[in-house]
């Protein structure tokens, strides 16, 4: 274990990490620019900024999975230059990626074996791991297979697997995205334990309430420059907001809901068992969402979310018409193609390669669903003359930065082609709109403006249903919100009524009159 | 040490200008080939070359070569398009030969003006059926749908060869494996008297340009581009997986069999068992030198056959090997892979490590 103490004596003036002057140009972007970093032994260090603000790839080169093209860096007042991970790892620098890097057939002390050097024995690892996991609240059972594990139980893994190395520096990339409030708070307690002990953390994150609950002091990046240096528990949100994009966090304008819509959506009992065996069974899902309401699904990834969005859309046919409808009409094995013209658009979650196909231009990425809604196809012939109009009108009312309606959908930064996709569902007029994710990976602004527009679609009496892993996010914009987890869908309850908490408690799987065997599944995981 | 590195903007008109780069690579690598084979680099050019285009007569060779090309290969754009790899345009140009021959044979004596649209009719609907078994093993089995077109290339071959050394042999042919000529009224019209140029080039030219509408104009069409481009796009827009890996076997199927429909009552005449000369293999280098876009199919497909009668004008003049055509195509087809790289990645120094 980490043997240094504290920051409290004089010989720790000298910084674990120090970077100075790091830059690093990819082809079409600067992603870090003369950036200056430095980490004291035990200090719980934040990397605050917005997506695409070089976050990452200052961390990949830290932990040498990329090289900076200038700059230096200093570990423990040496001068080097990390070769790879491994030496990284050597070094002392252990990294919990958001992506996890696990094999799911192989059990977690296989995991763990195939990221140390050398032959392991296996039972001496166990052991090690089990003593690490019970060290820092981090219960795991070695033994188990890796694609039996929850995301959290995943996340566990990657940070013991870490700890085994006895870091003195420990990366965690936006780590909390995959958890429920609950598991934040012992993750928290487990990295202030770490910390106690002299290793340094650095934590990525774009979440301000954690980055000042956690956080001794934190480097803001901002267009892969450093835009300033604070004491979280100094500043206020808004403040460290106006460091991170500039300017203040826009607000959504959310007026009450009308009440007694007619039902758009009803889930009557939808099962689904999934083809991919590490998929998630849907089982007896219950949802109505009215017309002129946004209801949320929160849960943490990996729930069933992408099953339940897939039997909706119809890009996975149901064997029965009643479990899905549509505006009254039985859905359950109609086509994507076939439920649109029912009047359901949808958003989905991968905006390049599912929602937009990457290489067409943007003039041919709306025929991708407004063929029938807008017309764009006449007597079987493409009529490229209204689909271009359309995606220029697209590109104008939705404020997409893109070089055109020719301009391919690669081209566009995540944000502006999530306006231009949302923005083209919204346009089709549709009774009913399905979101997954709708502002995931999206700077402030745009994700503002996202809500915003659903909110405003909402107004006009279409019925909304948004799935998304950010619960602030489901607290600004829906109405009613239920839980997914586990494959099983929670009751609805008012967004007004309810809090953070109470969701969170219930997405770990437990909620009022959730039944016997889904507690015993509770507590076997 | 060089890496590729992947281009922030691949460039649109390299993309149009590779096939050149690729041509003129050909061309200066061919240089090298003639002078490695002891023969004049300048004379086997000329040979090579510059002969295949001498005169009208010439010409009218190198169109009546170019027809089969271009019909296969743009049936096959229409699939590849959409990532449906029918590699087996061979066996279904050979089963389009099959089936209009049978039906030329049938009416052997009629002179009735419907038998040749009966046999053209005829082989589409042979080149499409031979297509079909690869289409319906994917589609119900999920079987690879490049091993099972090619691998059905070789029964149609032995089909051919069983037909004209046993049935259809000519009584009156000295055992040569071969059919009966064909009536006249089998027989497809002149287009240019004098010369081998026949109807065959228009319909060639009319199944280009009806490509071109389905493939850059049509509402089907888009749905295998999109299909083609990325599945789950397809999938969310709601596009039948199976309906394009369909259209997109049968499409190329139909053509190819027109192709072998156009060479049995062309030039040819009758059936033998060496009714192709690879053509269905050339196409697929056709359609990708074309850029699977009908306008570029016709201008590779002329090179293509340029590339057939300079290889046996170089046999007759040069006295090379046979195989020399297949030494361009083959280069032409590599130049090009190669030359495609470089749209979407360039060539960097790398750091050592």
């Amino acid at each position: 274990m980490p043997q240094e103490q504290p920051s409290s004596g004089t010989q720790s003036a000298t910084p674990r990490l120090k970077l100075s002057g790091i830059t690093k140009i990819y082809p079409s972007v600067v992603a870090n620019d003369n950036i200056d970093l430095t980490v004291m032994p035990g200090e719980i260090h934040a990397v605050l900024g917005e997506n695409g603000a070089g976050k990452s790839t200052l961390m990949k080169m830290i932990y040498g999975v990329v090289k900076p093209d200038a700059g230096e860096m200093m570990w423990q007042g040496q001068k080097v230059t990390i070769a790879n991970p491994a030496h990284a790892r050597e070094l002392g620098i252990g990294m919990v990626f958001q992506h996890f890097s696990l094999f799911e057939t192989l059990t977690v002390v296989d995991n763990v074996a195939l990221s140390l050097p050398g032959k392991q024995d296996l039972r001496a690892l166990s052991e090690r791991i089990r003593q690490v996991s019970d060290k820092y609240g981090l219960p795991v059972d070695p033994r188990r297979i890796v694609h039996s594990l929850s995301v959290g139980e995943r996340q566990r893994v990657e940070i013991i697997r870490c700890l085994l190395q006895t870091p003195k520096l420990l990366i965690m990339d936006e780590p909390t995205s995959v958890l429920t409030p609950q598991a934040v708070r012992k993750l928290f307690e487990t990295l202030r334990q770490l910390a106690s002990e002299g290793c340094s953390i650095l934590y990525i994150s774009h979440k301000l309430d954690e980055i000042q609950e956690l956080c001794d002091t934190a480097t803001v990046l901002r267009g892969g420059k450093v835009s300033g240096h604070c004491v979280p528990s100094k500043e206020s949100p808004k403040s460290m907001a106006r460091l991170m994009i500039g300017k203040d966090l826009p607000v959504c304008e959310h007026t009450q809901a009308k009440e007694g819509g007619e039902v758009l959506l009803k889930l009557a009992g939808l099962s689904h068992a999934s083809d991919d065996p590490f998929g998630i069974d849907l089982q007896d899902l219950h949802l109505e969402v009215h017309s002129g309401e946004i209801v949320g699904i929160a849960g943490v990834s990996g729930n069933g979310q992408q099953e339940l969005l897939y039997a909706v859309s119809g890009e996975e046919c149901l064997s029965e018409r009643f479990p899905v409808q549509i505006c009254g009409t039985q859905a359950g094995r109609m086509s994507p193609g076939r439920r649109r013209r029912l009047g359901l658009c949808f958003v989905p979650e991968e905006r390049l390669g599912r929602g937009a196909v990457p290489s067409m231009s943007l003039a041919e990425n709306v025929i991708l669903t407004a063929a029938k809604r807008r017309r764009l196809v006449r007597r079987s012939l493409i009529d490229f003359k209204a689909a271009r109009a359309f995606a220029a009108e697209c590109i104008e009312r939705y404020s997409v930065k893109a070089g055109g309606v020719f301009a391919q959908a690669r081209s566009l930064s995540g944000g502006n082609l999530q306006k231009f996709i949302v923005g083209r569902e919204i346009m089709q007029d549709p009774k009913m709109l399905v979101v997954a994710q709708p502002t995931w990976g999206v700077d402030v602004g745009a994700a503002a403006f996202i809500r915003q527009s659903i909110i405003d679609l909402r107004n006009r009496g279409c019925a909304v249903l948004v799935i998304s892993e950010e619960l602030d996010e489901l607290f600004e914009m829906c109405d009613r919100i239920a839980v997914i987890a586990k494959g099983r869908l929670s009751p609805t309850k008012r967004a007004a009524e309810t809090n953070v908490e109470e969701i969170g408690v219930w997405m770990s799987g437990i909620w009022p009159g959730v039944d016997a065997t889904m507690d015993q599944a509770r507590v076997q995981a | 040490m060089f890496k590729l590195e992947a281009r922030p903007q691949a460039s649109l008109a390299m993309r149009y200008a590779s096939p050149a780069i690729a041509v003129v690579l050909m061309l200066i690598a061919g240089v090298v080939v003639f002078s490695a084979l002891g023969r004049n680099p300048i004379e086997g050019f000329q040979v090579f070359f510059l002969n295949p285009m001498r005169d009208l007569n010439a010409v009218t060779e190198l169109l009546l070569k170019a027809t089969p090309l271009m019909l296969i290969a743009v049936g096959l754009a229409v699939g590849f398009r959409a990532n449906v790899w029918n590699i087996g345009a061979e066996g279904q140009f050979l089963m389009g030969a099959v089936a209009a021959t049978a039906v030329a044979l049938a009416f052997q004596s009629s002179e009735s003006a419907l038998v040749l649209p009966t046999m053209v009719v005829a082989g589409a609907i042979g080149g499409a059926l031979w297509a079909a078994l690869p289409a319906l093993l994917k589609t119900r089995f999920n079987a690879n749908e490049i091993l099972t077109s090619l691998m059905l290339v070789y029964i149609a071959q032995l089909a051919v060869s069983w037909l004209v050394f046993g049935p259809w042999r000519d009584p009156a042919g000295f055992n040569f494996p071969q059919t009966e000529m064909f009536s006249d009224a089998a027989l497809l019209p002149m287009l240019i008297e004098g010369t081998r140029l026949n109807y065959a080039f228009i319909l060639a030219l009319g199944v280009l340009a009806a490509g071109y509408v389905f493939m850059e104009r049509s509402y089907t069409g888009f749905k295998m581009r999109v299909a083609g481009e990325s599945e789950a796009a397809a999938r969310y827009a709601g596009y039948s997986a199976v309906t394009t890996i369909w259209i997109g076997l049968l499409a190329g199927g139909a053509a190819a069999g027109l192709a072998g429909m156009a060479e049995v009552a062309g030039p040819v005449g009758q059936l033998t068992d060496k009714i192709s000369s690879g053509y269905g293999f050339a196409a697929i280098i056709v359609a990708f030198v074309g850029r699977l876009n009908p306008i570029g199919i016709f201008f590779a497909s002329l090179l293509m056959a340029l590339l057939y009668i300079g290889g046996e004008q170089a046999q007759q003049y040069l006295s090379l090997p046979a195989s020399i055509s297949k030494v361009f195509q083959g280069m032409l087809l590599f130049f090009l892979l190669g030359s495609d790289v470089f749209i979407q990645y360039r060539l960097r120094r790398s750091a050592r490590q």
